[in-house]
């Protein structure tokens, strides 16, 4: 058995796992970082697209550009890795005192630390959490599968591709499949606003035809042995059919692109408490989860659309816990909770204290112009001429400003 | 007959299979189980309820052979589940009702379970069911207790039968598909397939919902047509709740057990089935549909607490129950042709009476064709499951890596299954004569990709090790019937050279 | 006589949308534009519409069997699929550094990798 002690262990080695190492290091803690995949890297490695680094490297990167600069920092400052090693199991036993059981083919370890970073990333929501009925054909594939299919291990999913949501990852293997020939015939989308990007729809959709159907579903795939055709229905108000007008689209593919989930099964086997809007852990301003000295940071904390926002949660949550190992035993500060107000999807951090700035990460439900983001209990506010559920709103709130709240919760809400 | 009796058993779903493991006692018998499928199980035995019924819902006056190999075969494969490792938990069941009137219908059940020998059998009330499950919804009013059934993995029932059987000498032919059954002079001599002629002595038919097609090749029963009955089920996720501890369901219809509510033996809750009656063409239609989605989860809050919400499913399909004229199961050997025999139309409950029918049928060739069986000497009874990460303690973990480093790298996160047990999926997959390895043969095998994320973090790294243990390319692997991809990513540049006009 | 074409920006994620007012094929006025680049870019696309490439190229004796790849600027958006097609016949030998030069001129770009691929260890036996 492979027994050993840090300071700290994190989990995952993606762009929040790579920056919260790197970061923890220069910080001096005895770091550990595991990661479950035969390599580092996460899923940009897999993302042939640029977008990536626009914040942390002031240049415009394609996603395994990106990550290689991760991993050679991360390895410049000494980061030790272990590669193809899965968490099975946390113990907390105090809140100095964790064990993490993990099999690996080096053996199965029993490692003991401190503090946990948790950045295990998100995952894709599949045909079945979506509701996809009909027959069960092959040729379904999620977004990021269709991808790692094409773009790292070299197999073309299909020649005729139907693409379910338009969220990003979509329009971006939209974009892909085209580029490789293969016949996009249409992107459908159940809300009445695309969820990506508009410079996505054009760049990805309008270069190439493609149409984009908005308050539309796919009622029903059809197939026996092979995806052969889809039938999209027109859905209402309600998202649910209206009968009003259907067809068939003839197709040997299915992409699934209906957004990611944070991925945290391990930490509520230890009692971390979840917040339903995120889909991620309840955290302090610190990225602490309601269990001590348990950070998370990355997807899955957030669903982030910014790789660079990652990277900033997870050297954010490495400073974090150097600073809470170092005066853990000082007195614990009273948290004030941040309220989804109007117009408010998710927002993170969900607990403040007032003592220190925050930078908060928003969504909206539904696309605005012209608004403002409010603090309801401050008066705070920030003019924005357009919101949309696609762009993640981050915003620095100083501690002054998060401070003048003072009955004990924090509502941001966005207003006309 | 004399000598060697050779046996081809059309079907390798759970009641092929278990013929198979019957005859494989014998010295002169030289079977050969056939399937037009790339892998064992792949029709009605994968999809299905689970359940191994007590026999207390079978009516015994018109169903009397359904009653007995019911009751038999529940107690059979107490047996057969220890001899062979087959996931099983023996959990009883109850049958639900919301209204005092319904009291005098549960009482049939009562009675035929005296009729039918199952014991145990006696009505609750209240109160008393509440403490024995907590999940059962409050308006409950009471329910027919039968603490003899059990759950199990009906896909791994067939894998480990096959195994077993082919262990034991028996031949698998799959993606072998019937053209004719071949007679001279009123004998059967030979199957004629896809693959060629097989010759043999006697021909079993277990073809599921083609047997009535099989029946005709031979030229018997030209009457006899089945049905297929559409049963959805959803699967949420293993920490969804609640999580029944005995197998819950709603009292049974004419044409249904009801609609079940069980956590199954991987520890998911499952509900289902439907039940809808297909045009007698429509044998491969196993769509889902959004209503029957909705018609499960109202039915299943008849019986539950609380039914989790729709993020919490993980799966929904549907299975096809081969349903005879009558309810009535078709087994007959027959002496014109002379090695004919009809295992055909067993619908529920087949699953739970497979090991007591291949019995059955044992007989049934001994009486009418005079066989005179020899016992094999160095027949082995026991299989061995594959061993799972996810089910072993720690120290035992650790001395499986240490031994075997695969036991160390995890390829389905869901699930925790790793390489090991992928690779010894495959092993055994062509030990047993599959020749086409399928990602869902493994995962079949070893539940991964069967996890809250449906395989979309596995499926390519499971393809790839079946891409390496058999030198198939890997846009050439199939996953259930169809191929992972359609060529290399470039393949629409490079296949088409006529010139592309410019955007 | 004087036209109006709109476009949506894709320089950043705000995605302005603009207003490209022209005469005869000259540009003479952008609205809409949150900064100069929007601007630049309305113009661009009036006149000669560009876009980066980016796709994977085959890779024989690699680890992995594709290396990602781009251009290093945009090309005229009516070559891309002339470049689609060259970089469809190409096949690299592993190892492939990040920022290898994979064609020297692709309508006036380079078409270098983004990823590493190294070699694949000969099979043994």
């Amino acid at each position: 058995m492979i027994e050993q002690k840090y300071d700290v262990i994190i989990i995952g080695g993606g762009p929040a796992g790579l920056s919260a190492a790197a970061k923890a290091v220069e910080n001096g803690l005895k770091t550990l970082l595991l990661e479950n995949r035969e390599m580092l890297g996460g899923i940009p490695f897999q993302c042939v697209h640029t977008g990536f680094g626009i914040h942390c490297f002031k240049e415009d990167l394609t996603g395994g550009e990106f990550i290689a600069r991760l991993i050679d920092r991360a390895v410049e400052k000494g980061v030790e890795t272990m590669v193809k090693t899965h968490v099975l199991k946390i113990q907390v036993y105090s809140a100095l005192e964790k064990t993490v059981y993990a099999a690996s083919p080096k053996g199965f370890l029993k490692i003991q630390a401190k503090a946990i970073i948790y950045a295990a990333g998100a995952r894709e929501r599949h045909q079945y959490e979506i509701g996809l009925a009909g027959d069960r054909p092959d040729g379904v594939y999620t977004a990021g599968e269709a991808q790692a299919l094409m773009d790292v291990y070299g197999v073309l999913p299909g020649k005729k591709i139907v693409i379910i949501g338009s969220g990003d990852v979509g329009l971006i293997m939209a974009r892909r499949l085209a580029m490789e020939r293969a016949e996009v015939k249409a992107v459908i989308e159940v809300l009445p606003y695309p969820g990506g990007l508009t410079r996505n729809i054009v760049q990805c959709l309008n270069d190439f035809n493609i149409p984009l159907y908005l308050s539309h579903m796919v009622r029903e795939v059809k197939g026996s042995e092979r995806v052969e055709k889809v039938i999209v229905t027109r859905v209402g108000e309600d998202m649910k059919p209206d009968g009003s007008f259907e067809f068939e689209l003839e197709c040997d593919t299915v992409i699934v692109s209906a957004g990611l989930k944070p991925d945290v099964d391990i930490l509520e086997k230890i009692g971390v408490e979840t917040d339903p809007a995120t889909g991620g852990p309840v955290v302090n301003e610190f990225y602490e989860t309601s269990v001590p000295l348990v950070f998370t940071a990355g997807n899955a904390l957030v669903v982030n659309d910014l790789v660079d926002y990652d990277v900033e949660q997870g050297e954010a949550a490495a400073t974090h816990a150097l600073k809470l190992l170092g005066d853990y035993l000082s007195p614990r500060l009273e948290w004030r909770r941040v309220e989804r107000g109007r117009n408010i999807r998710l927002i993170v951090p969900q607990l403040v204290s007032g003592s220190k700035d925050v930078v908060f990460y928003s969504r909206v439900q539904y696309p605005e112009d012209n608004v403002r983001l409010t603090i309801r209990e401050t008066g705070f506010e920030k003019r924005f001429f357009k919101v949309k559920p696609a762009e993640m709103i981050r915003i620095m709130i100083p501690a002054e400003e998060l401070a003048k709240a003072r009955r004990g919760k924090i509502t941001f809400e966005v207003v006309r | 007959m004399v000598g060697e009796t050779r046996v081809a058993i059309i079907g390798a779903g759970v009641i092929g299979a278990s013929i198979a493991r019957v005859l494989s006692r014998f010295e002169n018998l030289q079977v050969y189980v056939l399937d037009e499928n790339y892998d064992v199980g792949g029709e009605a035995s994968r999809a299905n309820s689970s359940v191994i019924h007590p026999g207390h819902e079978e009516d015994p006056d018109n169903q009397p052979l359904r009653a007995k190999l019911c009751t038999e075969g529940n107690a059979l494969w107490r047996r057969w589940c220890m001899e062979l490792e087959i996931p099983v938990k023996w959990v009883g069941e109850l049958m639900l009702f919301e209204r005092n009137e319904d009291e005098k219908e549960a009482e049939k059940y009562v009675e035929w379970a005296h009729k039918n020998n199952v014991a145990g059998v006696r009505i609750l009330r209240e109160e008393e069911l509440f403490e024995m499950d907590s999940s059962i919804n409050r308006n409950v009013k009471g329910g027919v207790y039968a603490p003899t059934a059990g759950l199990i993995s009906p896909f791994e029932a067939v894998v480990a039968l096959v195994e077993n059987a082919v262990d034991n000498g028996v031949r698998l032919l799959t993606e072998t598909r019937v053209k004719r059954i071949v007679v001279r002079n009123n004998v059967v001599v030979g199957v004629e397939t896809s693959k060629g002629l097989i010759e043999t002595d006697i021909v079993i038919n277990a073809a599921g919902l083609n047997a009535d097609e099989v029946s005709r090749l031979a030229g018997v029963e030209p009457w006899f047509r089945i049905k297929p009955r559409k049963g959805e089920y959803i699967i949420f996720d293993k920490e969804a709740e609640p999580k029944p501890s005995l197998v819950l369901h709603t009292m049974p219809t004419p044409i249904t057990k009801g609609v079940y509510a069980s956590t199954t033996v991987h520890g998911n809750l499952m509900i289902g089935p439907t039940a809808e009656d297909l045009p007698y063409e429509k044998k491969k239609d196993t769509s889902t549909s959004l209503e029957g989605l909705e018609h499960l989860v109202k039915e299943a809050g008849r019986i539950l607490c609380k039914v989790p919400p729709r993020s919490r499913i993980i799966k929904f399909f549907a299975g096809l129950r081969p349903e005879p004229p009558d309810g009535k199961w078709l087994i007959k050997a027959y002496s014109q042709p002379y090695g004919f025999i009809n295992v055909a139309g067993i619908r529920s409950p087949g699953l739970t009476a497979a090991p007591a029918i291949a019995n059955h049928v044992l007989s049934l060739i001994t009486e009418t064709y005079g066989l005179r069986l020899v016992e094999k000497k160095g027949w082995r009874p026991f299989r061995r499951q594959i061993a799972c990460v996810s089910e072993m303690d720690y120290d035992i973990l650790e001395k499986h890596i240490s031994e075997n480093p695969d036991y160390g790298e995890i390829i389905c996160f869901c699930n925790n299954v790793s390489r090991a047990e992928v690779s010894e999926a495959i092993e055994r997959m062509r030990r047993i004569g599959v020749k086409t390895i399928t990602f869902d043969g493994v995962k079949l095998r070893t539940t991964a990709g069967f996890g809250k994320c449906q395989a979309s973090r596995c499926k390519i790294r499971m393809a790839l090790l079946i891409s390496e243990a058999t030198g198939t390319p890997l846009c050439n692997i199939i996953m259930k019937k169809s191929s992972i991809g359609v060529g290399g990513v470039k393949t629409l540049w490079t296949q088409n050279k006529e010139s592309m006009k410019n955007d | 006589m004087s036209r109006i074409v709109e476009y949506t920006c894709i320089i950043c994620p705000s995605g302005c949308l603009l207003r490209v007012e022209a005469e005869e094929n000259r540009v003479v006025k952008v609205e809409g534009a949150g900064c100069p680049r929007g601007v630049e870019y309305a113009k661009q696309e009036f006149s000669d519409p560009m876009r980066i490439v980016f796709t994977v190229v085959r890779v024989r004796n690699g680890e992995l069997p594709t290396v990602s790849v781009k251009t290093t600027r945009p090309i005229p958006k009516n070559k891309v699929f002339n470049l689609m097609k060259m970089l469809a016949s190409i096949e690299l030998e592993a190892p492939v550094e990040i920022g290898e030069i994979i064609v020297g001129d692709a309508y006036g770009a380079e078409v270098v990798a983004t990823r590493r691929v190294g070699r694949r260890e000969p099979v043994a036996g």
